[in-house]
């Protein structure tokens, strides 16, 4: 249960072993008080200059240029108010983007969490190969996005491509404008993709939860008289809800975020049928020179992904992290 | 479902082009001026003869050190991007015109060349045009071409086509004669949306005349009528299936799946492209010959009842600009870049349509001196609507022509996209 329960306390309030208050010492110690304040800064300046720099610093001027109207050169001067909010979220293109990431993020989960699950159980067995095997599921997220994008691509070309190649010999006419060309099948094709990109997180970090589960539970059982079926059923996933609840997580938010698999497969096409509001804020900004209505359009996408992770933390993991905190310490049960 | 937030990249790929920028300058250590220059020749021969282009300029001026940066087109206009927004471009850059360059001029960005470039700006002629604003120029086209169809001769003897299609009506034969030999007649890089858009602009170009075309320019104001009609030219042709299998999905130029892929493969015969296609298709091919002597080259047919000149052209062109900041052993290189010798040479290796006219007869490619007889004929040349009309309403015009191709746009809904568009930048 490492993994979980690493991922568990990096969503939850931060520990954080530096700033916690230190033992009281001689209060009167100025020198050493400004000691600590440099050991402080020695070892969170760095992080907290990234951070700034590149999280923080980036949000705010993205809230700043959504409020102008900006080519994305020269200065800021005309200033809109919240016209550009309006002008994304009554963009027919933006509102399907949002639901094409909703469709995502529920087949995301729906798919990768019983297949994801089901395969981990096998590798969890003692099988032969079982190293390789474990390897070759995980392969494909090892690969980068874009390069398994690529792949994909050119493996789903309408009818010179190896998928229509291999259909066609069977007797199978791939769709006329191809997979990803037809508009009805094109989401439907990426989530295929980023299923095979993705599982193998899942089966990953599932494998991980299902070491942490205590043999002595399973024999118990297992002396009871239980099945191997009743033994998954009972027991073991009920044990791995944790690990089940992360990973839902961290896939929600990466769907949210979808972006590099849509843009070299389709680009958002044909048709808008497959746009994600990372691609409409890409095509809006560099494409369009429309940096407010990007700019607007990214700081919708930011307060929606803030708010699911908020809810779900709210919601779901709660239990998780709350249960955690007692374990780990054993002594201020109240 | 994918893990790192697409912000962090951008922010890490920010930060090492900063870092990057931060360790050049203008001079380099050993005194000598450094000179910028981004260009899309990313394909041999262009991108060789570039290169030797800025060895020779080297080669009289021992003080200049020219840095070549050659990119695949999209990718450069993608840095040109981040490159004017960090305030970082390079020295010497292509520009397109149109409502683009009025914005680089207006966020004072690129040179005013009227007076350093003057003995070239008049032996260029009018076609410096669409490179002017208030009477100066701030780029030297180098290349102006225009759009009509390249076809693969064979295919198109062996389906029985003698002659090239003048009308549309006589287009509609071909395609059909072509589909009746068991040939895709065209491929259109939809996925890319601008192929597609270049129907419904040449159709319009077709349609409308010359005198509403260019107020559309200035006024914004898509409502006359012409405009619809040539939405409705395009969804009678769409109608007739005339494009490859997967159009929606095909890309330009990238790939042998690409729409000039398939041209220069022999999977379809026809496709209406830029004058840049030969060079596409030559760096499409293994020994970099293109479709050779089997590629011909017709204009965009004349429509029944249009308004616009049949003979008026579609197209556009690449002048070289130079940035505000840069030295000005730039402007004397990008001068030396439209000289006799320079632009003698490019057309020699067929890299596009020179604008000086000595070099006119240097065109050795008959298919791009087919072409050139009609941009030289042409009674004007109207610039690629996306690039005359700006990013934002070419973009959403784009969009909206891509649907249609989709079969999800009306012709009324082409009009409506680009005129609401335009009404967001008034």
């Amino acid at each position: 249960m490492t993994v979980s329960a690493e991922r568990v306390t990096g969503v939850g309030p931060p520990p954080d072993p530096v700033t916690r208050p230190r033992p009281r010492r001689r209060p009167r110690s100025a020198r050493r008080s400004v000691r600590t304040a440099l050991e402080v800064l020695f070892f969170v300046g760095p992080a907290l200059a990234l951070f700034l720099v590149f999280v923080v610093w980036p949000i705010i001027r993205a809230a700043q240029f959504s409020l102008y109207r900006w080519k994305g050169f020269g200065p800021l001067t005309d200033f809109v108010g919240l016209d550009n909010y309006s002008a994304v979220l009554h963009n027919e293109v933006f509102t399907d983007a949002f639901a094409h990431n909703l469709v995502i993020v529920v087949g995301s989960v729906l798919v990768q969490m019983p297949l994801g699950l089901a395969i981990a159980l096998l590798l969890n067995r003692r099988i032969r190969g079982q190293g390789l095997l474990r390897t070759v599921v995980f392969v494909p997220y090892v690969l980068a996005e874009v390069i398994a994008s690529v792949v994909w691509l050119q493996l789903l070309q309408p009818e010179y491509g190896v998928v229509d190649s291999l259909l066609s010999s069977v007797g199978i006419p791939g769709p006329e404008q191809g997979w990803l060309g037809t508009p009805d099948y094109a989401l439907w094709t990426v989530l295929v993709v980023l299923t095979w990109k993705y599982l193998g997180l899942a089966v990953l970090l599932f494998l991980a939860g299902l070491q942490g589960i205590p043999a002595d539970v399973v024999e118990a059982a297992q002396i009871d008289g239980a099945s191997w079926w009743q033994i998954q059923r009972r027991i073991t996933i009920p044990l791995l809800g944790p690990t089940l609840r992360v990973w839902a997580f961290l896939s929600m938010i990466g769907s949210l975020q979808l972006f590099d698999m849509v843009w070299i497969l389709t680009g958002g096409g044909p048709a808008n049928s497959t746009t994600s509001m990372a691609t409409f804020l890409v095509t809006e900004g560099t494409k369009r020179h429309n940096y407010g209505i990007a700019a607007a359009a990214s700081v919708i996408l930011f307060v929606v992904a803030l708010a699911f992770a908020l809810l779900y933390q709210l919601l779901v993991l709660r239990r998780d992290t709350h249960d955690l905190s007692r374990l780990a310490r054993p002594g201020s049960a109240r | 479902m994918k893990r790192t937030p697409f912000i962090y990249t951008v922010a890490a790929a920010t930060a090492l082009v900063g870092l990057a920028a931060c360790g050049s300058d203008d001079d380099s250590a050993d005194g000598k001026t450094v000179i910028s220059w981004w260009h899309n020749s990313n394909t041999d021969p262009g991108k060789g003869y570039y290169e030797q282009v800025a060895k020779d300029y080297e080669g009289d001026h021992p003080d200049v050190d020219i840095k070549i940066e050659a990119m695949q087109h999209e990718d450069m206009l993608t840095k040109l991007d981040a490159a004017f927004q960090s305030g970082d471009a390079p020295d010497i850059y292509m520009e397109r015109g149109g409502g683009e360059l009025a914005d680089h001029v207006e966020a004072g960005l690129t040179k005013d060349l009227s007076e350093s470039s003057a003995d070239v700006i008049s032996k260029l002629g009018g076609s410096v045009a669409g490179w002017q604003s208030d009477g100066k120029t701030y780029a030297l086209p180098f290349s102006v071409g225009v759009v009509g169809f390249w076809y693969n001769k064979e295919l198109l003897s062996q389906a029985g086509v003698t002659a090239m299609p003048t009308t549309w009506d006589e287009m509609d034969q071909v395609v059909e004669q072509v589909k009746a030999a068991g040939i895709e007649p065209l491929s259109v890089g939809a996925g890319d949306k601008w192929p597609a858009a270049h129907y419904w602009y040449y159709f319009s170009v077709r349609e409308c005349s010359q005198d509403v075309l260019t107020d559309a320019v200035t006024s914004l104001d898509f409502s006359d009528p012409c405009f619809l009609r040539a939405g409705e030219d395009l969804e009678a042709f769409i109608g007739e299936e005339p494009f490859n299998k997967g159009f929606l999905s095909t890309v330009a130029q990238a790939g042998p799946t690409s729409a000039s892929g398939l041209l220069v493969t022999g999977k379809v015969a026809m496709e209406l492209q830029g004058h840049w296609e030969p060079g596409v298709m030559k760096g499409l091919t293994e020994d970099n010959s293109g479709l050779g002597d089997n590629l011909g080259w017709f204009a965009f047919p004349a429509v029944d009842g249009g308004e616009g000149d049949p003979t008026a052209a579609m197209g556009g062109g690449d002048a070289w600009a130079v940035s505000e900041g840069a030295p000005d052993e730039a402007v004397d290189f990008v001068n030396y870049l439209l000289s006799d010798e320079v632009q003698q040479g490019f057309a020699e290796n067929d890299m596009g349509l020179p604008t000086n006219p000595a070099a006119i007869d240097s065109v050795s490619d008959p298919a791009l001196a087919g072409l050139l007889e009609v941009r030289d004929a042409a009674p004007y040349v109207q610039l690629y609507f996306d690039t005359a009309f700006g990013q934002s309403v070419g973009g959403a015009m784009n969009d909206e022509i891509a649907l249609m191709f989709a079969g999800e746009a009306s012709p009324q809904d082409i009009v409506d996209a680009t005129q609401e568009a335009a009404d967001a930048e008034k």
